[in-house]
């Protein structure tokens, strides 16, 4: 591939701008529109969400992976150098879009002209009006019945403080006015501050893996310029790597002899992983340090779950699939973990519901994996009191995953759970639901205050094992996605822990032993009981499901004996069928679990600890 | 005889709706079929025929003879051997009866399946209760104490009471011989779908349950004798045929869809074998023109698959499985070797399911109904 030499567009020719809507509003079929009109793909019927490149993101219809274009353009005889940088418009991937505002000066705000000004729009010009980018509003999808611009206009003027006759009227489908918005962002958004002279100074905005060439960067200039042979170094992870080849993306890579101050493009340099261009970083020249770009931070994982191989003898594909799933994707954190019923298996850390929803899918199609998710562990800890514990273990003070592991009241001084200290904005309207949410989940209100006339910030202690499951999800829900949730480790606090046991005809199920707040106990121990007798087949007798704590019984479903079972013709054709069928659940007894006289099929503790996917 | 005039609503057997059949080509087909497999198991004597289906009353009793002449020639057809016919209450009457008495059939089996008209909608039948009265009558009329009607139970949306009440009126007009069938709703049929689409409820398992124990303790007490799961017989009227399957007898099946077992011996075999004639009438008529029998799969049954077989049916008797039988099929390990052992049967013995004892092993009372619950842990402990 010829190397383009795009040292011929001054700073001032360059606009960086970003698109920003919430989910459905059109973004992506804007983007493609610019893309055709900038001559920078054909104008053919099967430009669909062109920049979305993952196999999910084209079947759900949504961006996953922050991708950039740069487009060429001649307005009024100069010619411009516009870099459009694709964001995901999904609440999970807030941060992402966070960094790749960073790299422009300017946004254009999608606003369905029937939905209106929906919880990311806010959400999103939050985050465009607290990083002072310019912003044009556009509204979208004027060709559809129950299009109301005006009133979509007045929205914006009473919550944006955005004059309407600022507003373009477009239809991205059919590509109605959109060559106005390509002239508004030459015209209101400003080029670049910086300068080549300067040292190099690049945001890392994104990064994907590929397998011959390694780790592609997609970054932004602050300053400097930088080209084949140069020597570069991480601010994050202070690595030192030497360049291999820069370009821009139209939107394939295309390679340039360099990259200059205020142009948006990418960087291969060696690294073998994504962890190493990790979304924030600051990359500067070697011996030439500069101050890192602001912002930078490790993704905070909101859900968490664990994940197990089907079978054991899965384990290692498994854990081959995870490994490559995370090269292109740092924001899942990954720690080892085990459980009695399933094995070894992984507890993983996303950023949402919909982020892990991705993220399994993608193990299934693109990895052929199929799992099981279930609710996740947290690391509880004891106290202990009893002096032989102690010296079995050489320590007062333990840390308990594995429910066997839990040690007696009596042997306790004390039992301690994770904590942390959440932090929700969220519109005033949503205060009365979202605290009783909090209180229901056991957290206890630390602050609250307004943040301006319309948003409140709630800081609540949560207890961690809380919130790992469905808080978040749960948030999102009932503030119809405006509320916004982060948190922080705070430590461990007291805690009236109990070990909760389910017992089938008084015999006690190992696997299923959970650790558990006394409060949640009985309602927790119903749902498994209940849970149980679905998956359980029926036997000769009556079998009593039980959850206890101790000798107490809290919960209990009885599952009946079988009164009839024998199938009521068996002549001519039905023997083989039927010899078939009855060596299969022969076969089957000897994959039974036997828990006293009870026979339980291996995949029921599957099935009755795996999560709900309900949503 | 694979042929209805129309699908009921829960049917699911290999038969066929067709506008027209070309009877006399079916008919040289089945005598063909009947010659090539006797030659082919070279048995001596047949003991029982049955003719089902499909709807065999719809066959002529032409049809009939000329089957019942190729069995006597090609082996002996004693004069009091068992031969049954299925006849639908449609067509049933009694010159039509008489006809296939004429041509040699001595037991009659009426597809009753319920006395009540709206039961007999929901099922998709043909004709109404008092059709069906009058077609069981006719039989009697025609083959006393040979008469046995079909009868099904746990209807979507029956009720205990509904049931009591069909029981009480069928014995009023029954013979000797109940064939009482849990209705099954099988995958693929209307009334399955009807069901889980919400338009008819689902029976519990409980009610079922109870209607079964009822219908054996009213049926017990009115003199009938249960001697498998789904039959009943006073007087000593039980299918001679039907048992045979239980019992592991050899059986051959001629027609489209028929199953056999048995031992190839005229071409040198020496084990027995389950082997199942071609599904589809048209496709099975041109095999037996060009080869003589239509066989669509045969396989060898181990000893072992022939012992489970053995196991699976004869449980389903009141007799169950005699000590002799069993040595027919399993010389060097004999019912108590296997069974007698501590083990799955012991356990099943002490909780009162089953019984090991000089007649052999058999269900008791309870077992019965849920040998299916048995039958697992017995199979995993003969195959040890």
């Amino acid at each position: 591939q010829e190397k383009l030499d795009i040292s011929t567009y001054p700073v001032e020719s360059i606009r960086n701008f970003s698109i920003i809507a919430h989910v459905d509003h059109g973004k992506s079929t804007l983007a493609d529109r610019l893309l055709e009109i900038t001559g920078t793909i054909s104008k053919t019927d099967r430009n669909k969400q062109v920049l979305d490149k993952l196999q999910v993101e084209r079947e759900r219809g949504i961006t996953v992976k922050a991708q950039s274009a740069s487009l060429f353009y001649n307005h009024e005889g100069i010619n411009y150098l516009l870099n459009l940088i694709d964001t995901p418009g999904h609440v999970d991937f807030s941060y992402e879009v966070s960094r790749s505002l960073s790299a422009c000066q300017g946004v254009i705000l999608v606003v369905d002209a029937n939905e209106g000004i929906q919880a990311q729009t806010v959400a999103n010009f939050y985050l465009a009006f607290e990083a002072q980018l310019s912003i044009i509003p556009v509204i979208n999808k004027i060709d559809l019945k129950n299009a109301d611009p005006e009133r979509v206009e007045k929205q914006i003027e009473k919550l944006f403080d955005i004059p309407t006759d600022e507003c373009i009227r477009i239809s991205a489908k059919q590509g109605t006015n959109v060559e106005k918005v390509l002239q508004k962002v030459i015209e209101k958004i400003p080029p670049p501050q910086c300068n080549t002279a300067d040292p190099l100074k690049a945001l890392v905005f994104d990064s994907t893996f590929d397998h011959y060439r390694g780790v592609i960067a997609n970054i932004a200039l602050f300053g400097g310029e930088i080209a084949k042979g140069h020597k570069i170094v991480s601010a994050h992870t202070k690595k030192r790597y030497e360049v291999n080849e820069v370009g821009i993306l139209t939107p394939d890579e295309q390679p340039t002899h360099k990259l200059y101050a205020g142009q948006v493009g990418y960087l291969i340099a060696g690294m073998k992983e994504v962890a190493e261009a990790q979304i924030g970083d600051t990359l500067f020249l070697y011996k030439q340090p500069v101050e890192p770009l602001p912002g930078f931070k490790s993704a905070k994982p909101m859900v968490f779950a664990g994940m197990y191989p089907i079978d054991q003898t899965e384990y290692n594909n498994l854990k081959s699939a995870l490994e490559r799933l995370t090269l292109n994707d740092s924001s899942v954190t990954v720690h080892r973990d085990s459980s009695l019923a399933l094995g070894a298996g992984w507890r993983l850390g996303f950023l949402g519901l919909l982020h892990m929803e991705v993220f399994n899918q993608r193990l299934e199609q693109e990895y052929n994996m199929s799992v099981i998710l279930t609710a996740p562990t947290v690391p509880y800890k004891a106290v202990l009191s009893s002096a032989k514990l102690i010296k079995e273990y050489g320590k007062d003070q333990i840390t308990i995953i594995n429910p066997a592991q839990f040690p007696d009241k009596l042997s306790v001084s004390e039992y301690l759970e994770p904590t942390v200290l959440g932090t929700i904005v969220t519109p005033h309207e949503y205060i009365g639901k979202i605290i009783t949410l909090c209180q229901d989940r056991r957290a206890v209100q630390k602050d609250m205050l307004y943040i301006d006339e319309n948003r409140v910030m709630l800081k609540y202690l949560f207890p961690l094992n809380e919130i790992v499951v469905d808080f978040y999800d749960a948030l999102k829900s009932l503030s119809s996605g405006y509320a916004s949730f982060d948190y922080e480790d705070a430590g461990y606090q007291s805690a009236d822990l109990i070990k909760m046991d389910i017992l089938l005809n008084g015999n006690p199920v190992e696997e299923l032993a959970t650790i558990i707040h006394n409060d949640k106990a009985y309602a927790a121990g119903k749902l498994l009981c209940e849970r149980l007798k679905e998956t359980i087949p029926r036997q000769l007798f009556e079998i009593a499901i039980q959850a206890a704590i101790g000798k107490k019984i809290i919960a209990r479903e009885t599952l009946k004996a079988y009164r009839k079972n024998v199938v009521a013709k068996c002549y001519g054709g039905d023997i083989t069928r039927r010899m078939k069928l009855l060596k299969r659940q022969a076969e089957g007894k000897r994959l039974m679990r036997k828990i006293g006289n009870v026979e339980v099929p291996r995949d029921a503790f599957i099935r009755v600890l795996k999560r709900e996917t309900d949503k | 005889w694979p042929y209805c005039r129309k699908r009921c609503s829960y049917c699911n057997f290999n038969t066929y709706v067709v506008p027209a059949v070309d009877e006399a080509a079916v008919r040289a087909c089945l005598v063909r079929e009947v010659q090539t497999l006797l030659r082919l198991s070279q048995v001596h004597s047949v003991s029982s025929v049955f003719f089902g289906g499909g709807t065999p009353s719809l066959a002529s009793p032409g049809t009939v003879a000329a089957v019942l002449e190729a069995v006597a020639v090609a082996a002996h057809l004693p004069a009091g051997a068992e031969v049954t016919l299925e006849a639908n209450p449609s067509s049933a009457s009694t010159s039509r009866l008489a006809g296939f008495k004429a041509a040699g059939v001595n037991r009659l089996s009426v597809g009753v399946q319920s006395v009540d008209d709206a039961e007999l909608r929901i099922l998709g039948r043909e004709h109404t209760a008092a059709e069906a009265r009058k077609a069981v009558e006719a039989a009697r009329g025609l083959f006393p104490g040979r008469t046995s009607i079909d009868l099904l139970f746990g209807l979507p949306g029956q009720s205990r009471d509904a049931w009591a009440q069909r029981l009480e009126v069928a014995l009023g007009l029954c013979d000797s011989h109940i064939s009482l069938y849990q209705l099954t709703l099988e995958r693929g049929t209307a009334l399955a779908a009807q069901v889980r689409r919400g338009a008819l409820p689902t029976p519990t398992q409980d009610l079922l349950a109870d209607m079964y124990q009822t219908a054996r303790t009213v049926l017990v007490a009115a003199g009938f004798r249960h001697y498998e799961v789904s039959n009943f017989a006073r007087k000593g009227a039980l299918s001679t045929h039907n048992l045979s399957y239980w019992r592991a007898d050899q059986y051959i099946g001629v027609g489209p869809g028929a199953h056999g077992r048995f031992v190839p011996r005229g071409e040198g075999g020496h084990s027995r074998e389950a082997r199942v004639q071609t599904l589809e009438p048209v496709a099975w008529m041109r095999e037996v023109q060009s080869q003589g029998h239509g066989t669509r799969s045969r396989a060898v049954l181990s000893p072992l698959e022939q012992l489970e077989e053995l196991l699976a049916l004869g449980l389903r008797t009141d007799e169950g499985i005699t000590h002799e039988r069993w040595g027919h099929f399993s010389p060097q390990l004999s019912l108590q070797a296997v069974f007698g052992a501590p083990g799955e049967a012991r356990a099943l013995q002490q909780q009162g399911w089953l019984v090991l004892d000089s007649g052999g092993l058999r269900c008791t009372w309870a077992g019965l109904a849920v040998l299916d619950s048995l039958l697992p842990d017995l199979l995993w402990q003969l195959q040890r």
